[in-house]
């Protein structure tokens, strides 16, 4: 019965970690913005929450994610919209749009987290009060 | 936790950024420095900024920050002016100034102080965004 309980809890806990494992790859861009020959990156975040929580891609992320207690999303390379000479491919623009929409979806998720805990001290309280 | 460490990122390259305005600031500060007795006049400087890993065991691909690796000093030559009546002149009359070229770290400066801003904001976005997990279950 617990674990039914806290299952949603799971699932969010991990978005929510996937979340902050991406504003951080984000930030890392921002901060290269003006290394010479650094390559931008970011991981897809549907097929990383897919392999995090689903049975499907309980590969290797779930192996990483059980020995360091947290999620390890693979890493790509962003495809530069502008090249430059030194071989440095971060839009920073690009990179702060995901930054804010990363922000928000966080915020989202936070949210959701809270609503859920909410709703189960509300199914606990309404005993007592009736 | 990812939020924490964005604080290491940010900073790191707040850091590198203030020593690219520092080094803007010196330069401008020698724009018209002349040569010396031995001379060669004040050389222009320009920092090189390298990825530092943000110290991730065993993810050497994770986000990193970023440090200034060296910093390089211009080697083209000095302005030259002719001027026998300085104190600094040659045999010939010709008064060396270093080789700034002020338009150069006017831009450079203004990047600078661009990327700064940028950082600085990455790190307030994670601040309320930790300061919002903190709060988690409270009603």
């Amino acid at each position: 019965m617990i674990a039914h309980l806290t299952a949603s809890f799971d699932f969010h806990g991990q978005a929510l970690m996937l979340r902050a494992e991406r504003q951080r790859v984000i930030a890392g861009n921002l901060a290269n913005a003006d290394t010479p020959g650094y390559q931008a990156r970011d991981f897809d975040f549907a097929s990383a929450l897919r392999a995090a929580t689903g049975s499907a891609g309980a590969g290797i992320a779930s192996d990483v994610m059980a020995r360091n207690g947290r999620a390890a999303p693979e890493l790509r390379y962003a495809v530069p919209s502008q090249t430059s000479l030194d071989g440095n491919t971060v839009d920073v623009d690009r990179e702060r749009g995901t930054f804010a929409d990363n922000a928000v979806k966080y915020e989202s998720t936070l949210r959701f987290i809270n609503g859920s805990v909410r709703t189960m001290l509300d199914a606990m309280k309404s005993h007592h009060q009736s | 936790m990812s939020l924490l460490r964005i604080f290491d990122i940010a900073g790191s390259a707040v850091s590198a950024q203030s020593q690219r305005l520092n080094v803007v600031a010196s330069n401008l500060a020698n724009a018209d420095t002349v040569a010396g007795p031995d001379g060669s006049a004040y050389k222009a400087r320009q920092v090189v900024f390298q990825t530092a890993a943000a110290g991730v065991a065993g993810r050497p691909d994770a986000a990193a920050g970023v440090r200034v690796s060296t910093i390089t000093e211009n080697d083209s030559p000095g302005r030259r002016v002719h001027d026998p009546r300085h104190p600094g002149a040659d045999a010939e009359g010709y008064v060396t100034y270093s080789n700034v070229n002020p338009v150069e770290e006017m831009v450079n400066m203004i990047s600078a102080s661009r990327s700064y801003q940028n950082n600085v904001e990455v790190m307030n976005t994670a601040r309320s965004l930790l300061l919002k997990t903190l709060q988690i279950g409270q009603a």
